[in-house]
């Protein structure tokens, strides 16, 4: 990522798509989308992954993370067809206080692995609510009605799964 | 501004993967700009978002994307030569009250809206969504000592004060404060300032609700 960052280098960059170009595509695909789309939402997904590689803060966050919030936003404004100025904005403000959170790198990775694990050790039916609402981009409702639970149950399940994985992330600390 | 009331852990983690409608990520988007705290849940949550995507099965592409991708990068100039930050920056400057996420919907300060009276002692200022979004985010202003009609919540409604204060069975709520409430919730608010209250509404689209504004507006405006 450094390497894309700071030297433009195109084999580094070659080595992010090939990684995460596919679980992008992947993921639109889940999120409701035709191969053919998902494959060009990917595509777009990496070139702002090129655009602003510089603004990318190895201090709050893995690559992976970023990357997330990338295809996110992409999955709102081109699938969703909402807007998603307002995570950028919140982007934007996190640029403008670089020591609200800093954490450093190794704590960072540390954390990448124990979230990895946490999230396999979860509860099946917390696992799924989790992976719905990130991978599948369900809404809560959605959810609800997938699953034929009530909402009040979707809501307690990623309650209780996050406390879980927050709880493993402490551990870091 | 000291924040007590925080959105359900619940509503954050739709927030951070990007599953809640326009209004409502408009709405937590600005209590996040205020909240350090909510500032920081919202990347470990985003890192759950990271880790989840190294564990999707890929779905392969096409060597020629690759290809395409590669020749595009000479067009694709980096942001960070772009000063795109300056923007929110001057107009949280110029709007005190208002977060950034709001403040690029106001153009001007609270003290400048186009309020539309409702109900005496009640105004209201719809706002800006996407023609996809199926939520509707309204600015309402509630005079000091008013009290709202005990109501429930007939979908999600998810509220943000920005100016004055009220309260509830809940406690008090002041600027920043978000009021993230169960559908079976019922509650009646009451605007507790010297000065009238300003809230960020957000809720389900119109022919769904039956809650805050339903309640204030139905015996006048018949919705």
């Amino acid at each position: 990522m450094e390497r894309v960052a700071r030297h433009r280098d195109r084999e580094a960059f070659q080595c992010l798509f090939l990684h995460f170009g596919p679980k992008i595509k992947a993921v639109m695909i889940r999120s409701g989308t035709d191969s053919g789309t998902a494959e060009d939402l990917a595509q777009d997904v990496m070139l702002t992954i090129w655009r602003k590689a510089e603004l990318y803060a190895p201090e709050r966050g893995t690559v992976a993370a970023w990357v997330f919030t990338i295809a996110r936003n992409t999955r709102i404004d081109r699938l969703r067809r909402q807007s998603s100025r307002v995570y950028e904005d919140i982007a934007d403000l996190n640029l403008e206080s670089p020591e609200a959170d800093g954490e450093q790198e190794t704590e960072m990775r540390q954390r990448d692995s124990l979230v990895r694990e946490a999230i396999a050790s979860l509860p099946p039916d917390q696992r799924r609510v989790v992976e719905l609402s990130f991978i599948e981009d369900m809404p809560q409702a959605e959810i609800a009605t997938a699953l034929d639970l009530p909402l009040g149950t979707v809501k307690s399940r990623m309650r209780l799964a996050y406390a879980k994985l927050r709880e493993r992330m402490e551990i870091v600390k | 501004m000291k924040i007590i009331h925080h959105p359900d852990s619940a509503t954050l983690v739709s927030y951070a993967a990007g599953s809640l409608d326009e209004a409502f990520a408009t709405l937590v988007a600005s209590h996040i700009a205020s909240c350090d705290a909510c500032r920081a849940e919202l990347h470990k949550i985003e890192s759950v978002g990271g880790a989840l995507l190294e564990t999707v099965d890929a779905a392969p592409m096409s060597p020629s994307t690759l290809e395409r991708t590669l020749s595009l990068l000479d067009t694709a100039e980096p942001d960070a030569a772009k000063d795109k930050p300056d923007e929110p920056t001057a107009l949280r400057k110029a709007t005190p009250n208002v977060p950034s996420p709001l403040a690029r919907l106001l153009k001007g300060g609270l003290d400048d809206i186009a309020w539309k009276t409702v109900a005496p002692g009640v105004a209201k200022h719809a706002l800006p969504v996407s023609k996809a979004a199926r939520s509707t985010l309204t600015l309402l202003r509630i005079a000091p000592g008013m009290k709202v009609p005990d109501h429930g919540h007939g979908g999600m409604e998810l509220t943000l004060v920005l100016k004055g204060s009220y309260c509830d069975v809940f406690g008090r709520f002041g600027p920043g404060d978000i009021a993230d409430l169960d559908e079976h919730v019922e509650h009646q608010p009451m605007v507790d300032s010297p000065e009238a209250c300003i809230c960020l509404v957000a809720t389900e689209a119109p022919t769904r609700f039956k809650g805050i504004l339903g309640r204030l507006f139905q015996p006048i405006v018949g919705i």
